[in-house]
């Protein structure tokens, strides 16, 4: 009893214990903070990641893929249908995107998804990173609502704003390409209108074009362009794509007001040129395509290099169907299928009997997270080496807590050799300063998880009083693609945090107290 | 325990013996032959070289001598607060400077009462907790929070006593020296000791105050039949006890009946 009583008594009475109190406080604030953060940052990179991904991924081992996807759909179902809800075929294909851009072309290394937009829309949530269905926001303003329903079908059609964007730029080519001929520069036909992959109204058969010296473009269609004649001369391309925000946008900074704003060099109703590269069977192909919408998810991986594109136009360019003719995708072959599980928990079930029924060797069945890996675990790798360095924080708070107990028990040792001389055990004093280092910990800890959780609940206060204060942005939108700092409050890393400073306040408090308990009460009477 | 049944037929005993003080009643506490030396670097400073005294159940008696004869020394080897060098220190016979740590730890808390020659109390806790310290120390703190009411009314009994019961609230640094020096003496009472060990309990006293703390001893070794060890240099207050011996190099020189 005179354990706590005197413990309790010092606390309240040492106000230097205050100091540490103070510093543990502030220790486990932090780390709740900077974890809650980190926390909210991955868990919504993560739900990016697997938005555009799928649950799990079977994937042919060779680049040419497989032409018999539909049985092996029906396979993949026998096996493990009960917990599949959705599969959906692409083709992922690496390859060089180009536009024009004032000041010269533009060309990027892509990594060309075929896709199905039914069957994707339902193995991921896809559709809520399309620009065409977001609200498009600046300094908190709204600067255009969305165009789209964010229900609306998933497939290839263009907005009406693209369509009457797609209209002006198409002029503004064709009179580009005429000024160009008048220059004498290059002689070519005039516009053609409608074309396969490549040609038609494809302004670029105009324009000085990579692409125009192939046979297939201009010359192979010359014969079209009078049937073509009475269709509509600004429809898009059949081969569209969805293009992510990075591979066609730069962020600069507004010289007036010193905000990061971002670039758009293409708008949806334009028209892009591929290539892809050769691997396997199929020769590179080039074909160009009309940018159909724009997908922004955040991650910054994704949005600069995915691009979209349509499953059969993306086979036919790479020659991957059987009859060329028939623009179907189970006619041609496919690389991985992409899964929807019913319940995530089964992944690694659906795993072991996929990998069991497949062909051995040709497949590789991996969940998204297994496909994230080097990604997921840097980040986790991150966290933890940021939880060590805060930590310290907390541990140097030990070490104050350290010194000032040492000062404590000597400015105590008569007291404890009172408490000696009237029967305490040395265990005894010494719990007086375990309960004091446990009192102090759990005092500077449970205010720390307070302050902590509070800071995280108005952080987004908190950065704008802070943005208003320094007239800079802390948290800016355009780099990190929140309108909010995101947060995550895991109970368990909150319990771990208070019970690590408690440990180390009650590991700080051991040796002073083991001092404490040794002392010989003779001696400590004499003590004055 | 061995410190429990000592109390439960200690408590007969002194109430047999009580009335009968100049009979030979049996020893209580003995020291026999004891050396002590403390150690300074190399140099060895001997204090007692071969004490031997015998207490009597009840008896009242007063250590005399110069001071650094060694009286506190004495005092805190018959209390076990320290080990002598040779020699035994005996309660009713039994040796017990031998015993283990946590036994005279509890024999320290029950059998013992201490009265510091600087009153010792803890400056953080109030006059009341002061006094209430020895039943903390004895009992768990679930046990003692069960039987607060009891200690506390325990307590304020021996405070009232003692002629502090308003003063019950007030913080050592609040308190004089004589209110200090009862506060003490009340706290080494409220565990119901069987001998009590009194150093120099007038020492920064006045006459008057120092001559009021000597009536509550007498009238406690009187009254209850306590034990009563008392150092003192000051040969008028010796006088109150029933047997002085003097301390003087080393050893106790002379023994006389008190007047
Ligand atoms: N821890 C110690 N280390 C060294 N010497 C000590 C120690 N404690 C006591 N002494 C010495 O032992 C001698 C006896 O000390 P003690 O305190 O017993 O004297 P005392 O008789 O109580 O004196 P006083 O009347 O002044 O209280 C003194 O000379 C003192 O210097
Ligand atoms: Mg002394």
């Amino acid at each position: 009893m005179y354990k706590l009583l005197l413990s309790g008594r010092y606390l309240r009475t040492r106000f230097i214990a205050l100091a540490s109190i103070v510093s543990v406080m502030l220790g486990v604030a932090t780390m709740i903070v900077v974890n809650s953060v980190m926390a909210g940052f991955s868990g919504e990179m993560k739900v990016r990641l697997h938005g555009i991904l799928a649950d799990m991924m079977v994937e042919s081992v060779s680049s040419d893929g497989f032409d018999d996807s539909e049985s092996v759909i029906q396979a993949i179902n026998q096996v493990a249908g009960d917990h599949i809800e959705a599969i959906t075929p692409v083709i992922e294909v690496y390859g060089m995107m180009s536009f024009d851009w004032p000041g010269g072309t533009i060309t990027q290394p892509v990594t060309l998804v075929g896709i199905d937009p039914q069957g994707k829309d339902m193995v991921s949530a896809i559709r809520q990173y399309m620009m065409s269905r977001q609200e498009i926001r600046e300094d908190g303003r709204l600067v255009r609502a969305p165009l789209r329903q964010l229900d609306a079908p998933f497939d290839w059609e263009l907005t009406d704003e693209a369509m009457q964007h797609r209209r002006e730029w198409l002029q503004w080519e064709r009179i580009r390409a005429r000024a160009e001929q008048h220059q004498g520069a290059v002689m070519y036909p005039e516009p053609s209108v409608e074309g396969e992959s490549l040609g038609g109204g494809d302004p670029f058969a105009n324009a000085t074009n990579p692409f125009d010296d192939d046979p297939l473009a201009v010359d192979d269609e010359q014969p079209d362009e009078q049937i073509a004649d009475t269709r509509d001369p600004d429809a898009p391309l059949s081969a569209r794509v969805f293009i992510g925000v990075g591979l066609i946008s730069y962020p600069y900074v507004e010289s007036e007001t010193g905000k990061t704003r971002t670039m758009m060099m293409l708008e949806p109703g334009e028209d892009v040129r591929f290539t892809t590269v050769t691997t396997g069977t199929p020769d590179a192909a080039r074909f160009a395509a009309t940018v159909a919408d724009v997908f922004k998810s955040g991650m910054s991986e994704y949005d600069s290099t995915l691009v979209f594109c349509n499953l059969e136009e993306l086979q036919l360019a790479r020659k991957m169907l059987s009859p060329l003719d028939e623009k179907d995708w189970r006619n041609g072959s496919v690389t991985s299928l992409q899964i929807k599980l019913k319940d995530y928990d089964d992944a690694g079930i659906v795993a072991q009997k996929l990998l069991a029924s497949l062909p051995a060797g040709e497949f590789q069945v991996r969940t998204w997270e297994q496909k994230q890996g080097p990604l997921l675990q840097a980040v986790e790798v991150e966290a933890a080496i940021l939880n060590v360095l805060l930590f310290l924080i907390i541990a140097v708070a030990g070490f104050g807590i350290l010194a000032i107990f040492y000062m404590i028990v000597v400015e105590k040792t008569r007291d404890i050799g009172i408490l000696k001389a009237l029967g305490a055990s040395s265990g005894g004093v010494m719990s007086i300063f375990l309960a004091y280092g446990l009192g102090l910990g759990v005092v500077g800890s449970g205010v720390g998880v307070g302050l902590g959780l509070l800071f995280v609940k108005y952080i987004n206060e908190i950065e704008d009083g802070v943005s208003w204060l320094t007239g800079r942005k802390v948290f800016d939108e355009t780099i990190y693609y929140f309108h909010e700092i995101p947060t995550s409050v895991h109970p368990a890393m909150v319990v771990w945090v208070a019970i690590g400073a408690m440990a180390i306040a009650v590991l700080a408090s051991v040796l002073p107290a083991r001092r404490a308990s040794q002392l010989d009460p003779v001696q400590a009477l004499r003590y004055e | 325990m061995a410190a429990a049944t000592m109390t439960a037929d200690d408590s007969q005993v002194t109430s047999r013996t009580v009335p009968i003080a100049k009979q030979p009643a049996p020893t209580h506490v003995a020291a026999v032959a004891i050396d002590k030396a403390y150690r300074k670097g190399d140099m060895k400073v001997p204090v007692l070289r071969g004490v031997d005294l015998c207490v009597s159940h009840g008896e009242f008696l007063a250590i005399v001598g110069q001071s650094g004869c060694g009286k506190s020394t004495l005092l805190h080897l018959l209390g076990l607060l320290d080990g002598p060098d040779v020699g035994e220190v005996r309660l009713k016979g039994k040796r017990i400077d031998d015993l283990p740590t946590s036994t005279r730890d509890e024999l320290r808390n029950r059998v013992f009462g201490f009265v510091f020659q600087f009153y010792h109390l803890l400056p953080e806790l109030t006059l009341l907790e002061n006094v209430m310290t020895p039943m903390m120390i004895r009992h768990s703190a679930w046990e003692f929070w069960k039987r607060r009411t009891e200690f506390k009314e325990q307590a304020e009994e021996i405070v009232r006593k003692v002629g502090l019961e308003h003063r019950r609230r007030h913080k050592p640094s609040e308190l004089s020296g004589g209110e200090m020096q009862r506060a003490a003496i009340a706290r080494s009472l409220v565990g119901k000791p069987q001998i009590l060990l009194a150093d120099e309990p007038t020492g920064n006293l006045d006459a008057s105050t120092g001559g009021e703390i000597m009536d509550v001893l007498a009238r406690l070794n009187a009254d209850e039949g306590l034990t009563i060890i008392m150092v003192t240099h000051d040969d008028r207050l010796a006088h109150e006890a029933s047997r002085i011996v003097r301390l003087s190099e080393g050893r106790i020189q002379r023994l006389e009946d008190a007047a």
